[in-house]
């Protein structure tokens, strides 16, 4: 019975498939926008932001709140599994360093980690990623050294200072925009000249925020599990 | 371009492939992270570098680090003092 289930559901599954990506390619020709709405931003973007990532542009200029909204989703995700986790037995991990591999391959990615997530964050607004890609990298660079050498765990109250502080400036900006009259989260300090990296007004701010806080709140979440799983 | 474009899709259905065929669990996780790997290296042939960053740096990375810890703390991998001692 369980086995005609899935081999069922599997059938159901590619018809959908098949029926899916035939409408897709009949419909549509390859590679033709079905709006104009993307030519437009794409014309505009840059005279009316200052970012030269016009992806910046959408994301936190056009479509500010939008990301105020999906970095909330992360947070609130990320305490959900932070309340479960972090309630039974943490620090009574059997402490087992990695191998010599992992524990030198750590104390020599860390600085590179930290450097290219910087960089990702803080040139956002001109080069292809930004908040969240950055973020991610520098979670991943303060976790990799965490699994070398479990002994020296991460500091839970400080990255979630950090986080908090970061997510409580994206929204103080946002509000500043309202204080000159304009709508929540418009883009503030003038244009400055695209493509220089003090450009794009508030956005590499909006940025910067939007990436210690997915960094901080990545790495949080990562350490727990680790804490966790190390009892079994 | 399109010959790159064809050697990415075909190494990441072999890719998907041995994600299901392969016994061990590590190795599964290896595998299904460079599917993700090679949608990265698609997204950047496609012109999408910030789609590309965020599939390297999200999925290849970060995911499968989430599904190798998961896979120890459910007692499917073990690490650490056993296999160094030998």
């Amino acid at each position: 019975m369980n086995g005609y289930g899935r081999t069922t559901a599997s059938l159901l599954f590619l018809a959908g498939l098949v029926v899916m990506l035939y409408a897709l390619f009949t419909a549509l020709p390859f590679g033709a926008a079905p709006m104009q709405i993307g030519q437009e931003i794409v014309a505009r973007a840059p005279g009316e932001t200052g970012a030269a990532n016009i992806v910046t542009a959408i994301l936190l200029g056009y479509r500010g709140f939008d990301t105020l909204g999906e970095v909330t989703i992360l947070f609130v995700a990320a305490t959900a599994a932070g309340l479960v986790l972090s309630g039974a037995g943490a620090g009574e991990l059997p402490r087992q360093a990695g191998g010599f591999i992992l524990r030198a391959a750590a104390d020599l990615l860390f600085p590179f980690l930290v450097l290219l997530g910087a960089y990702i964050i803080v040139h956002g607004h001109l080069t292809p990623g930004g908040g969240f890609q950055g973020g991610a990298i520098l979670a991943a660079a303060f976790f990799i050294p965490l699994l070398a050498n479990p002994a020296s765990p991460l500091n839970h109250s400080t990255a979630t200072l950090i986080e908090g502080f970061a997510g409580a400036a994206f929204i103080i900006i946002g509000l500043l925009s309202l204080l000159g009259g304009d709508a929540f989260l418009t883009p503030l300090f003038g244009k400055g000249t695209l493509g220089d990296l003090f450009s794009a007004g508030s956005l590499p701010l909006l940025y910067l925020a939007i990436g210690l806080k997915v960094g901080s709140e990545l790495a949080g979440l990562m350490a727990r599990i680790v804490e966790v799983g190390g009892k079994s | 371009m399109l010959w790159l474009a064809v050697l990415t899709i075909v190494v990441m259905i072999a890719a998907a492939v041995l994600t299901v065929l392969l016994r061990s669990y590590l190795a599964a996780i290896a595998a299904v992270s460079v599917v993700s790997l090679a949608l990265a290296v698609l997204f950047v042939i496609l012109r999408a570098p910030d789609v590309a960053l965020a599939e390297a740096a999200v999925a290849a990375g970060l995911s499968g680090v989430l599904l190798a810890l998961t896979a120890r703390r459910v007692g499917l991998w073990r690490t650490g003092g056993d296999a160094d001692k030998k």
